[in-house]
C-alpha cells in the first residue's frame, strides 16, 4: 500500500514587511496525527508563521506543500505571489482555520456558518451539509445554539463553533490562531477541551498558543519561535521541561 | 381643541375644493408619484450595487468614474440635474429625428433618468460605505475558507453590507419621496403638480397643500414602516440574546 502524502510541508519560509525580516527561514512538517505548537512571546512570528501556511500572507521566500501538492509562485511587480489563484482556493479548503478573534459570519445562523463553505466552496449537497453540520456541533456542545446569531453567544460558545466550521470542511490540517487569547478565563476551558479531544482522534493540528499546559500535554511537537527564527524545538517533554536555550527558559519561568 | 373641529366642520360643510374632480387629480398625481419614485429606486438600486462593489475596486480607472459620478450627482442640486436633462436633450444634434424623441419629448422619461441617476448615486455611496465596514476578520476567514474573490462578495460581503446599509438606505427611499415634488416644474402631474393645479384653479394654497402633505406624510409613514419590519427581519443577528 502507498502511503498517503504528508498533509503539510514548509520549507525554508522567509517573511519580510518593508525591510523588518519577520520570519528568517522557518520549516515544519505536520505528518498525519501531528500535533504541533507554536510558542514565543508576541512579535516573535507565531502567528505569521501560520498565516503564511494558507497564504493569507504571502511568503516572500520557500516552498509549501500540502498533501502533496507543492504550491507554485510567480514573481510579480509587486512580489512573489501564487501563480494560480484556483490552486490556492483549492488548498485552502484542506487547511481550515480557527482564529483568535473566532470571525463567524454574523449575518448567518451558527448551522449556516457550518455549512457554508462546504456547501459553496466543496460543492457538498445541503442535505448533507447540514446532517453533518448538526453532528459537528453536538460535539462542541452547542446543538443547542445551531439558531443562533453569533452576536447571541459568548465568546466560548462562538470559538467551538468556529471550531465545528472548521471541522465540516474535513480539512488535512487545522490551524488555531491563539484560538483562547480572546476568551474570559472561565471560558477557555471548554474550547481547549474540545481541541484536546480532535488531538487524541488524530487529527493533524497546528496550534499557535499561549496555553503551557494543553501545549505540554497535547502536542507531539513544540517549537520556540524567537525574532523569526526557531529557537528550539522538539518532543513537549524536552523543549518545556528541559530547555536549553536562556531564552526558552526565561520564557517558560512564571512570572509574578 | 374646540377651535379646530368647528374649522373643519366648516370646512366640510361649505367644500368646493374638494370634489370628485379634484380628488381624481390627486389619484393621478399620487399614481405617477409612486410610479416615478418606484421606478427611479429600483433601476438606481439596480445601478447602484455593481457600481458600489467597483468603487472601492483596486484599479484606478474602475474606480475613479465612479467616484466621479458619485461626486457630481451628489454635489448638484437635483432641481438642477432635472432642468439639464429635461431641456438639454433637445439640443443634442439630430435625437429629434429618431425614435429616442418619442419618449424624450415627454417629461416622464426625463425626469426618471434625472431621478434614477441622482438616487443610484447616493444609494453607491451607502453600500460603498457598508462594504468598507466590512469586518476585516469575516472576510479573512471567507478567504481562508477558501472562497474566491467573486463568492466572497456574494456570499459575505454583499448580505452583510445590504443588512449594514438599510436603515440608511430608508432614508433615502423617503429623500427620494420628497425630491420627487420637483417633478412638478418640468409639468409632470405628480402630487405636488395635483396640489399646485388646486391652488392655482382656486386660489387656496393653505387646501391644496395641507392635503398633499397629508399624503406624504401617509407615503413616509409607510415607506418608515416596511423599513422597519425588514430590519427587524434583516438585522436579527446584530441582536444580543434576550433573556
Amino acid at each position: 500500500m502507498a502511503e498517503s502524502p504528508i498533509p503539510l510541508e514548509v520549507r525554508n519560509i522567509t517573511k519580510r514587511f518593508g525591510d523588518t525580516e519577520v520570519l528568517k527561514g522557518l520549516s515544519l512538517e505536520a505528518r498525519k496525527g501531528d500535533v504541533i505548537t507554536l510558542i514565543g512571546a508576541s512579535g516573535s512570528g507565531k502567528s505569521t508563521f501560520l498565516r503564511c501556511m494558507n497564504l493569507l500572507e504571502q511568503p516572500n521566500e520557500g516552498e509549501l506543500i500540502v498533501h502533496g501538492e507543492p504550491i507554485i509562485f510567480k514573481q510579480t511587480r509587486h512580489g512573489r505571489e501564487p501563480a494560480d489563484w484556483k490552486q490556492v482556493v483549492r488548498i485552502r479548503a484542506k487547511l481550515s482555520m480557527v482564529f483568535q478573534s473566532f470571525n463567524l459570519w454574523a449575518h448567518m445562523t451558527l448551522l449556516e456558518n457550518v455549512i457554508e463553505a462546504p456547501v459553496h466552496v466543496l460543492g457538498k449537497p445541503k442535505k448533507a451539509a447540514i446532517e453533518h453540520a448538526r453532528a459537528l456541533l453536538e460535539r462542541v456542545g452547542l446543538a443547542a445554539h445551531a439558531d443562533y446569531y453569533p452576536a447571541q453567544m459568548s465568546g466560548g460558545q462562538q470559538q467551538r463553533g468556529a471550531i465545528a466550521r472548521a471541522l465540516a470542511m474535513d480539512p488535512e490540517v487545522m490551524l488555531f490562531d491563539e484560538p483562547t487569547s480572546a476568551l474570559d478565563p472561565e471560558l477557555v476551558g471548554d474550547v481547549l477541551k474540545v481541541m484536546r479531544d480532535l488531538a487524541e482522534e488524530g487529527r493533524t493540528m497546528i496550534v499557535v498558543t499561549h496555553e503551557m499546559a494543553f501545549a505540554r500535554d497535547v502536542s507531539t511537537q513544540v517549537i520556540y519561535l524567537h525574532q523569526g527564527h526557531v529557537e528550539e524545538a522538539g518532543p513537549p517533554d524536552q523543549v518545556l521541561d528541559n530547555p536549553r536555550s536562556e531564552r526558552l527558559k526565561q520564557f517558560l519561568a512564571p512570572k509574578h | 381643541m374646540e377651535a379646530l373641529t368647528t374649522w373643519l366642520d366648516n370646512q366640510l360643510a361649505d367644500n368646493s375644493i374638494f370634489t370628485l374632480q379634484t380628488l381624481g387629480y390627486y389619484g393621478e398625481g399620487l399614481a405617477t408619484t409612486v410610479q416615478l419614485v418606484f421606478l427611479s429606486l429600483v433601476i438606481g438600486l439596480v445601478l447602484a450595487v455593481p457600481l458600489a462593489i467597483g468603487r472601492g475596486a483596486k484599479r484606478r480607472w474602475v474606480r475613479l468614474p465612479i467616484f466621479l459620478y458619485c461626486y457630481v450627482f451628489r454635489g448638484t442640486p437635483l432641481l438642477v440635474q432635472l432642468y439639464l436633462i429635461y431641456y438639454g436633450v433637445v439640443f443634442v444634434e439630430g435625437i429629434q429625428d429618431t425614435w429616442l424623441w418619442v419618449i424624450l419629448e415627454k417629461p416622464f422619461v426625463p425626469a426618471l433618468i434625472a431621478f434614477t441617476l441622482n438616487t443610484a448615486a447616493y444609494t453607491t455611496e451607502i453600500f460603498h460605505g457598508a462594504i468598507k465596514a466590512t469586518a476585516r476578520g469575516e472576510i479573512e476567514a471567507a478567504r481562508a475558507y477558501g472562497m474566491s474573490q467573486w463568492l466572497m462578495m456574494r456570499r459575505i460581503i454583499i448580505p452583510s453590507a445590504f443588512r449594514r446599509a438599510l436603515p440608511a438606505y430608508g432614508n433615502e427611499v423617503i429623500f427620494m419621496l420628497h425630491a420627487s415634488a420637483i417633478a412638478s416644474v418640468v409639468t409632470i402631474m405628480d402630487l405636488t403638480g395635483a396640489a399646485r393645479f388646486v391652488y392655482a384653479r382656486y386660489y387656496a394654497p393653505f387646501e391644496a397643500f395641507l392635503f398633499v402633505a397629508a399624503i406624504y406624510l401617509c407615503l413616509t409613514f409607510a415607506i418608515l414602516y416596511l423599513f422597519r419590519y425588514l430590519e427587524k427581519r434583516l438585522l436579527a443577528h446584530l441582536k444580543p440574546a434576550s433573556g
